[in-house]
């Protein structure tokens, strides 16, 4: 995943580093690079999702000698990036339903295939309310036929794009305009949600992976590994949405950190069902440090700071940590190739679900 | 037909007809801020900026920008107490950036590479006189030299030097190397005058006819305190014991040498007796070791050497030729120390006084105008005394009296002597506002530790002349030039570049920074949060 580079300022944290190769540098470094996301889109200050779509795609446009197509769910990526005449994709891109976006992709996958166009290869692409409920049928069809297609998600935790309505991939606590802030146990309740990255690996595919907007290399590295490989593949990026959480525009990326330094959003890679490779956490933070800069979890901290809740929250964290060994230095070991039984899925944890 | 990307067949409207740049409230703007180094560097060096050369490894231009600002950096990559260090933002990080050690790996490269200083333009036809050839006057005589004037240093000494040749030891200072460093300024075509005593400022002016003069003359005369003592006692000075190191006949301290003070000076002097022989380097002094002048690293180093040092102590009297009373101290309420009564004897062969220094002020006899106070000359913010065309620095002037600030004052007095000569004044360009800590996000840097620098085996520098700390080789100069956080300043790291949601930041390439695209720019402020080294500030739009 990430190249240790020593004896430089940065090393390989930052976007660029004028000490190290081109070869070394990140896509988003290059003078030319796609912008497959060009300015002019209508997203909101600091938005998460504007930033990872282009991280990403940029990243895939790059691996695939700009030989894609991006297939896009009906959400906040597709409005605000195509309001009628205007696009500012630079790749083209087809936006079909809500629903359908991993079933139009495998369509266009067969037809690249009975084309005999093993070059072009494609992606879908949604918000978290267009993977992981509503697309969420015909991304499992994708993934147990296993089509040649990387659908990634950019999980904003709730439907944005409509008013800021849960999803089953809104985190215990929050509040959105379906989970208000009231009554005895306010914001989203503990115990519900999906974890779609784990759904993903029970289905066994040839490669899953979670990736951060704070983790630009860590991305690329997985969008670049993701289109060296052939079939269903799963990436879900974590993306800020400085509007739905009640943050400030400028923080966005630093959310995204927290959020993977208290251990609340795990990084990790898995091939054919196992996990391989995690990320590890540098600077580990309580998770307080990652809730307390969002509105939508304010009511933890009112006059009578809701403790019970926030160390329910910190649990969560905590057995992630635990169970994908984030604090851990060994490497784990090399991933096995092929479809093996020899499974191991974390319990529970992961993003978007709390014990009860 | 267009240039369309692949499997595009449509002609569709780009949203680049979108001004987004309208929603913005605020707007980036790239700054440089004052570096912490930068801003306690009483030389004025760019420290920040000539790390950033080092940091590539092109060490030349690096020493080019170093020597803008002071032309001795392998003098100071020894001598200097590196206020840079102890402000450094990497301090509360890690452990401060080397500063002091890369610049003397800079210095010993330029040695080694017969790097030369850039030669002025053009001639002034102005006549400036520096009296001494210690680091003030030469970092003046630099300066006056590549600004186009002709310019003589008149030396009472041997030697050039000043106190960095008869106030500090060469374990800490190799001859060689402040020989190197002083013929680099004399090739720019500074003439040096050696034993030329000035007696009297204003005759030589005229005789010689300089239209200004800067005095850098220095404080050599030891400062005595009245001990009682016999006619047998032993009592040196601690300038007159290190000036006679650099001679051929070595001071004679005994075997048993009591040195009394608690500056540099008394440690330089300890710390030479026992590479002369002693067996025993006392120090005395009257108060304790954290109201001590004297810098930590040199205490530190003297005490691994062996120096022992008697704190709270006053020396009383010196009976019969080799014994010492002492008396103990106690702190007040206020820190002073007072007298208890309470004494012990102290055998001693001799016993050195490192008081400090006094100015000898002969030469103004006779100046119109000056202002002396507390025994040095008072001058103004320009550096000028109070006679018009006369300037004066380093230690002769209230300072702190190092190295450092010597060639400060002589690069600042340089700068307004130049406007004096055209009948201007020199008006200093406005500081930026400090890069403080806060003002940097250090999550992006790389977590490295200090490579301190290797010093001599205890056994070998007590015993020798040797120079104790040696110097980084490339490797570790390198590594140690890139854990620079760059406060303040672009290193062009591409982080909001690559930040923007909005694709509103434009790279110039290589060297040439980026530039914001306003017309597209959500003013998010995404930019700011995540860059680095804190060069960029919101500012709030104008309505």
């Amino acid at each position: 995943m990430e190249q240790t580079i020593k004896y430089y300022q940065t090393g390989t944290f930052t976007v660029g580093n004028r000490l190290l190769a081109e070869d070394q540098r990140t896509v988003q470094a290059d003078m030319h690079r796609t912008n497959s996301l060009n300015s002019g889109h209508r997203a909101c200050q600091g938005c998460g999702e504007a930033l990872g779509a282009r991280y990403a795609i940029d990243a895939a446009m790059r691996a695939t000698g700009n030989k894609l197509i991006c297939v896009n769910a009906t959400g906040c990526l597709e409005v605000f990036s195509t309001p009628y005449p205007e696009t500012s994709w630079q790749v083209p891109w087809i936006h079909s339903l809500f629903g359908n976006a991993a079933a139009v992709a495998s369509g266009i996958a067969a037809a690249q295939r009975a084309l005999g166009r093993e070059d072009v290869r494609v992606i879908a692409q949604g918000g978290d309310g267009g993977t992981t409920d509503i697309g969420f049928g015909c991304l499992s069809g994708m993934f147990e036929r296993n089509d040649d297609v990387l659908y990634i998600c950019y999980d904003n935790e709730a439907y944005m794009n409509t008013g800021v309505q849960r999803s089953s991939a809104t985190p215990p606590a929050a509040r959105t305009a379906t989970t208000p802030a009231v009554g005895p146990v306010p914001g989203n309740v503990f115990g519900t949600g999906k974890n779609v990255p784990l759904i993903a690996m029970a289905h066994r595919i040839p490669y899953v992976a979670t990736a951060s907007v704070s983790n630009l290399r860590d991305l690329e590295a997985k969008v670049t590994h993701a289109m060296s490989i052939r079939g269903a593949r799963y990436i879900h990026i974590f993306v800020p949405c400085p509007l739905g959480w009640g943050s400030a525009s400028e923080e966005t990326i630093l959310i995204a950190r927290l959020a993977v330094e208290s251990g609340l959003f795990p990084l990790f890679e898995a091939h054919h069902g196992k996990v391989t490779a995690r990320g590890r956490i540098r600077r580990q933070v309580p998770v307080t440090e990652y809730l307390k800069r969002q509105k939508r979890f304010a009511h933890l901290f009112g006059n009578v700071p809701d403790l019970a809740r926030i160390a329910q929250l910190q649990q969560m964290a905590d057995q992630n940590i635990v169970d994908f060994r984030l604090t851990e230095d060994d490497p784990p070991p090399a991933p096995s190739q092929g479809r093996g039984n020899d499974v191991s899925l974390p319990l529970g944890g992961g993003p978007g679900r709390g014990s009860t | 037909m267009m240039d369309k990307p692949f499997a595009i067949t449509l002609d569709v409207g780009s949203s680049l007809a979108n001004k987004t740049g309208a929603w913005r409230t605020k707007r980036p703007q790239y700054v440089d801020r004052l570096p912490p180094c930068n801003h306690a560097c009483p030389a004025g060096e760019n420290i920040q900026g000539w790390l950033f050369h080092a940091e590539s490894g092109d060490y030349e231009a690096a020493w080019r920008v170093l020597t803008e600002d002071n032309p001795l950096p392998a003098i100071m990559g020894r001598v200097c107490y590196h206020p840079c260090a102890t402000k450094c933002n990497r301090g509360e990080l890690d452990e401060a950036v080397g500063i002091n050690s890369v610049e003397r790996f800079l210095g010993d490269e330029a040695i080694r590479r017969g790097w030369k200083l850039t030669p002025p333009k053009a001639e002034s036809g102005k006549k400036v006189l520096v009296v001494g050839a210690g680091p003030s006057g030469l970092s003046a005589a630099y300066q006056l030299r590549r600004l186009g004037h002709e310019v003589t240093i008149m030396e009472a000494g041997p030697f050039a030097g000043g106190m960095m040749r008869f106030g500090i030891p060469k374990y800490r200072l190799p001859r060689d190397v402040l020989d190197a460093e002083v013929q680099r300024i004399l090739d720019l075509g500074v003439k040096l005058e050696l034993n030329a005593k000035v007696e009297r400022i204003e005759e030589t002016m005229k005789a010689r006819g300089f239209d200004a003069a800067f005095l850098a003359v220095g404080a050599h005369i030891g400062k005595r305190a009245y001990i009682p003592a016999g006619e047998a006692a032993r009592i040196l000075d601690a300038v007159s014991v290190l000036r006679d190191m650099e001679g051929e006949a070595k001071p004679m301290l005994g075997r048993r040498v009591v040195v009394y003070g608690g500056g540099n000076t008394a440690l330089d002097v300890a710390r030479t007796a026992k590479r002369l022989g002693a067996t025993d380097a006392i120090i005395v002094y009257r108060r304790t070791r954290e109201k001590m002048p004297a810098h930590e690293s040199e205490l530190q180093e003297a005490l691994e050497e062996g120096v022992l040092i008697k704190w709270l102590s006053t020396i009383k009297s010196v009976s019969g030729e080799a014994t010492l009373t002492v008396e103990k101290m106690k702190l007040d309420e206020k820190g002073f120390p007072q007298p208890t009564g309470e004494t012990e004897t102290l055998e001693a062969d001799s016993l050195v006084l490192a008081l400090g220094q006094d100015v000898d002020l002969g030469l103004l006899e006779g100046v119109a105008g000056l202002e002396i106070k507390d025994g040095v000359v008072q001058v103004g913010p320009n550096m000028m005394t109070g006679r018009a065309g006369l300037f004066a620095g380093g230690d002769m002037v209230p300072s702190e009296r190092t190295v450092t600030v010597g060639v400060g004052h002589g690069k600042k007095a340089a700068r307004h002597i130049d406007a004096w000569l055209r009948g201007a004044a020199y008006a200093a360009l406005p500081k930026h506002e400090v890069a403080s800590f806060d003002k940097l996000n250090t999550w992006y840097y790389a977590d490295a530790p200090k490579t301190v620098r290797p010093q001599l085996e205890l056994a070998r520098r007590t015993s020798t002349f040797d120079e104790v700390v040696q110097g980084l080789d490339e490797t570790t100069a390198l590594f140690e030039a890139r854990r620079c956080l760059s406060c303040g300043n672009c290193f062009e790291c591409d982080n909001c570049y690559g930040v923007c949601p909005d694709n509103a930041v434009i790279k110039l390439g290589p060297g040439k920074r980026f530039e914001f695209n306003l017309d597209y720019c959500k003013g998010c402020g995404v930019c700011e949060t995540e860059c680095p080294c804190g060069a960029i500030k919101m500012v709030p739009e104008e309505t």
